[in-house]
């Protein structure tokens, strides 16, 4: 693989919020001298006070590359230094100090077959992914499976079912399917000859994700990992 | 750089004085982050190796190490997604044991480390030796967990936390640098927190 794009750090203007849940904030910002990204790379997102104190998170990309403006979707953490401040203070036309784009291994550029597992605010990346494969046309090489506790947990809910992700909701019904994890015949379909799997979500969700990737045949060495923890 | 409006320092934690820039006091949390499957390691089968630029290239087993002389950190780790994690106490032995056993030879300046899982990455040479890292099995007195890179991890506690490679195999020493995993993939070659060498291009 040619090495990823990579931004220093910029400054981006905050152009549209909006609060799709209790605890999500979608964020789109027009950022200056913006570096195009590879769908499944982060930004880092740095807040600055008058004394200098600054505090910096890292967010997944939802938008695609061709999108002229760079979408984050940040999940309100409990404390969540950075978080809070997104969805409690910040409003459109404020400005932040942006960096990216990030990371070089969670990335898809259409190039392969992938079966791509997210659970939570990880389907974010697999969302840039899921955009990034329709405009290519390459829908068919992509395959997703989102799972979430109910379809409000889940961000980006119905541009998922639009676009065939199979969704699994562990707390409420969805369809005639009862809640429940996924189960490996539900996968197994969705895996069959990948030439690499993606999973992104929370630390006990990555090492379900594998275990159930793993019992329907995908090669660990095939699998990527994003795992974020409970960091704010 | 743009001061945010209406962002103000009055919600840091910790101890300041103990926190590089841009991070944070994460408090009892250890967050956990791995780019690859976890691997299920059984500590009989696994092996250290040293070898590269060294007089005597040597492999231990389990055991092995555990008779030579142990040795603990008592200290901060920081991690590259800006936490911080305040006293901790690792227990294994010094990197320096091993070099002393291998003999490095005096144009090694740089070590690839190498996982099991085929992760790796590079650090000079200088950061590994002098007391500055560890190859750990115990945290807080009990075995290291899997997800911490259980049963045995590097420990370099004076740079980010991913240059402490999970299920360490093999220190490589090498006369020039290389790029290991996420070195490859944008994220800087020596990785001091206290100069906040994140990213490629960083000072």
């Amino acid at each position: 693989m040619s090495r990823a794009p990579a931004g220093p750090w910029t400054t981006g203007r905050l152009v549209e919020l909006d609060r799709p849940s209790d605890r999500l904030v979608r964020l789109r910002f027009d950022v200056d001298n913006r570096v195009d990204h590879l769908p499944g790379q982060h930004y880092v997102l740095r807040l600055r006070a008058e004394d200098g104190y600054t505090a910096q998170r890292s967010y997944s990309i939802a938008s695609e590359p061709a999108d002229p403006l760079l979408e984050l979707m940040v999940e309100c953490l409990p404390g969540g230094e950075v978080s809070g401040f997104m969805h409690d203070v910040a409003e459109p036309g404020d400005v932040f100090e942006l960096r990216g784009p990030i990371g070089g291994w969670f990335v898809w550029e259409g190039d392969v077959t992938a079966v791509c597992v997210g659970g939570g605010s990880g389907v974010v990346p697999l969302v840039s992914m899921l955009r990034h494969a329709r405009r290519l046309g390459a829908s068919d090489r992509l395959r997703v499976v989102a799972v979430a506790r109910s379809l409000e947990e889940l961000p980006y809910a119905h541009e998922l079912l639009d676009a065939g992700a199979f969704v699994a909701l562990t707390r409420e019904n969805l369809g005639d399917r009862i809640a429940h994890p996924p189960y490996p015949e539900e996968v197994a379909p969705l895996a069959e000859e990948v030439e690499r799997a993606y999973v992104c979500g929370s630390v006990g969700f990555a090492s379900f994700a594998t275990r159930l990737l793993g019992e329907v045949g995908v090669r660990s060495e095939l699998i990527r990992v994003e795992q974020f923890g409970a960091t704010g | 750089m743009p001061v945010t409006r209406g962002f103000g320092s009055g919600r840091r934690r910790g101890r300041p004085e103990r926190l590089p820039p841009g991070q944070y006091d994460t408090g009892m949390d250890w967050p956990v982050l791995t780019a690859e499957a976890q691997p299920e390691l059984d500590p009989e089968q696994w092996t250290m190796t040293v070898d590269g630029l060294v007089d005597r290239p040597q492999t231990w087993s389990w055991r092995e190490l555990h008779a030579l002389p142990g040795s603990t950190y008592f200290g901060d780790i920081h991690c590259v997604t800006t936490w911080s994690k305040l006293d901790t106490t690792f227990g294994g032995i010094s990197i320096d044991t091993l070099l002393d056993l291998a003999g490095p030879r005096p144009e090694a300046a740089y070590a690839m480390a190498h996982s099991t899982t085929g992760y790796t990455t590079n650090l000079p040479f200088a950061d590994i030796s002098g007391g500055r890292a560890w190859l750990v099995w115990d945290y807080e007195g009990r075995p290291l967990a899997a997800e911490h890179g259980g049963p045995v991890r590097l420990l370099v506690p004076h740079l980010y936390f991913w240059k402490s490679a999970k299920w360490v195999t093999r220190l490589e020493l090498m006369a020039a640098d290389r790029p290991g995993f996420w070195e490859q993939n944008g994220y800087h070659d020596r990785g001091d927190p206290w100069l906040e060498q994140r990213y490629q291009g960083d000072p």
